[in-house]
């Protein structure tokens, strides 16, 4: 068989390659600014924490959700009061002080977006991050936050749940009694004390 | 390394050679130790372990949603296959019903990821005997297929896109128009791509007659996926054991004649076809509707245990999980189709040249995170 059709499959495959000789190159330039691929609107890069505009402050509450479910372990939060509680600003009663993650270790999976309650994590689009040091990539709550700026005004961030998270202060006085579920000071509680991901429920 | 006298030829000179783990051939950290009469090799021993991470002792302490994340590292070319095997057990664990819209998107994914790797087969084997220009094609195809899984799921490879009942996040909504001009596009490089290598008298003459498996012998090694229907066996999980939604689409298994490399290469090159029909038929019959049936709080299956097998790019894809009723499961064991494949290794390369070893061995196409785990 190989002798009858001597040079044919041998010239079928020179006429591709001479084909593709006259097509306009596919690769991308990348470090040039202009020339390289860029990344789709759902890309996940690292994550970053979200700020929120109107009451000027972070929208984590550091519950820890995201560090208990993270498959990594690469993330550590701390929470504190919030002054702007006390004076009624915001609707947060508690707040983040510290905030590390490891992005040297993040898989990027996108868990800790998923289970957090408060819309206060996304995947940035952020995936440039080499560092000399080892521990060069340990993002504290300031880069996060910086990210997470960046990453918002780039594509006009709306929060998932708006109502229960705009960070207004409620009208506690007004009704002190209620039992309903999806008002923020409740839910806050409610949310630390269960490891589950309350997330799907509210929606 | 011992070796027993009576399994080498008598009167040979018998020379041992080491390949790899550190090869540029051997598709992973993989190695092999190859005993040779002159050019004829004699014996060959498989070492392997060098990727071992321990995924399935690992998944032991992860919840349910976390190990989705571990799954996708095994076999690390059909990221979204793994994920699918994965949910399905659980799924079946649970007895969940999953929304149509969700089957649809699924299958539609698996098997763009099905063509994306029998592309990156493509180029490599191309590679391995030889030919750098096929690498090139297949990787410029490949690429428009993640672009796609970029806009979809959000990443190239390690997707986490499979949820225990559904998808994590509908597609968009230039989804069905974006699909059908990657297939279209795909028809014409798949075509391209077989008329540069396929025929290819060079490429014929080192793939044709060599590293023969017959029948029994694949059946008898547990070979399973293209590398078991090169060799003329009529069997495909996607049809003989149909999970998911597979029953409902009408395509065809392509069969080899004689199981050589070429065979091989060769069914593969045609998956890749069945593989557009299939995604053709899906995306017509795309239903709308719901995405994911939701599970409150943590995963927790019932106390029990679930085997279920699926058709990965590699073959027979097998997942078994028990459940001790928590939300991290009591065990998890992966059946994975390159390892088992690569029993076979032996047999296809006895008497046959040195040179053609890689060649053999890249005809299998075995993916080290899948064989060490
Ligand atoms: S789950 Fe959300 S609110 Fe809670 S610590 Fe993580 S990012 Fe902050
Ligand atoms: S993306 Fe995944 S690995 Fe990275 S911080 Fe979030 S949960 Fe952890």
């Amino acid at each position: 068989m190989i002798s009858k059709l001597k040079n044919i499959g041998f010239l079928r495959g020179l006429v591709v390659t001479l084909k593709t000789t006259f097509r306009s190159s596919v690769t991308a330039e990348y470090p040039k600014l202009d020339k390289r691929i860029q990344v789709a609107d759902r890309f996940m890069g690292f994550p970053a924490l979200l700020w929120d505009g109107n009451i000027v402050e972070p929208y984590c509450t550091g519950c820890m959700v995201c560090v208990r479910n993270c498959p990594t372990q690469c993330m550590s939060a701390e929470m504190k009061d919030n002054p702007k509680y006390e004076e009624g600003i915001s609707g947060r009663r508690k707040i983040i002080n510290e905030f590390e993650i490891n992005l040297g270790r993040c898989i990027l999976c996108g868990i800790c977006v998923d289970v957090c309650n408060f819309d206060a994590i996304e995947m940035s689009h952020e995936h440039e991050l080499s560092k000399y040091q080892r521990n060069g990539n340990r993002a504290n709550l300031d880069t996060l936050l910086e990210m997470g700026k960046e990453y918002q005004s780039k594509v006009n961030w709306t929060p998932k749940q708006p109502e229960k998270n705009s960070g207004k202060p409620k009208e506690k006085v007004i009704k002190p009694k209620t039992t309903g579920d999806s008002v923020t000071p409740l839910t806050l509680d409610k949310s630390l004390n269960s490891d589950s991901t309350e997330k799907d429920s509210a929606e | 390394m011992q070796v027993s006298q009576s399994q080498i030829n008598e009167d040979a000179i018998d020379l041992m050679i080491n390949m790899g783990p550190q090869h540029p051939s051997t598709h992973g950290v993989f190695r092999l130790v190859i005993w040779v009469d002159g050019e004829k090799i004699q014996k060959v021993e498989p070492h392997i372990g060098y990727l071992h991470r321990g995924s399935e002792k690992i998944c032991e302490s992860e919840s349910y949603n976390q190990i989705i994340t571990l799954f996708d590292r095994l076999d690390y070319v059909g990221n979204l296959n793994n994920e699918l095997a994965f949910s399905l057990a659980v799924e079946k664990l649970m007895d969940l019903e999953i929304p149509e819209r969700a089957q649809y998107i699924r299958v539609i994914l698996c098997e763009l990821n099905r063509i994306a790797s029998h592309m990156l087969f493509y180029g490599v084997y191309g590679l391995d005997a030889g030919a750098t220009t096929p690498m090139l094609y297949a990787f410029r195809e490949r690429e428009r297929i993640q672009e796609l899984f970029e806009s979809v799921t959000g990443a190239r490879l390690m997707h986490n896109y499979i949820r225990i009942g559904g998808i994590k996040e509908d597609v968009e909504k230039d989804f069905k128009e974006k699909v059908h001009k990657l297939i279209d596009h795909l028809k014409e490089s798949i075509d391209e791509c077989d008329d540069l290598l396929s025929n290819n008298e060079m490429f014929l003459v080192r793939t044709k007659d060599i590293g023969i498996i017959t029948a029994d012998e694949a059946i008898d090694l547990g070979l399973s996926g293209p590398s078991l229907r090169a060799s003329g066996v009529l069997e495909d999980i996607r049809v003989t054991d149909s999970y998911s939604i597979y029953d409902r689409f009408d395509f065809g298994i392509p069969i080899g004649s004689k199981g050589d490399c070429w065979d091989r290469y060769f069914v593969r090159v045609q998956e890749m076809r069945e593989s557009i029909k299939i995604i053709e038929q899906a995306l017509a019959d795309l239903p709308e509707g719901e995405i994911i049936t939701p599970i409150k709080g943590m995963v927790r299956p019932p106390k029990g245990e679930v085997f279920v097998r699926t058709e990965s790019p590699r073959g027979d894809l097998g997942v078994f999980v028990v459940s001790d009723g928590s939300d991290k499961p009591y065990r998890v064991k992966v059946r994975p189709p390159s390892f088992v494949n690569l029993q076979a290794l032996e047999l296809m390369l006895r008497d046959t040249y040195l040179a053609d070893a890689v060649l053999v061995l890249g005809s299998i196409d075995i993916i080290m995170g899948e064989v060490d785990r």
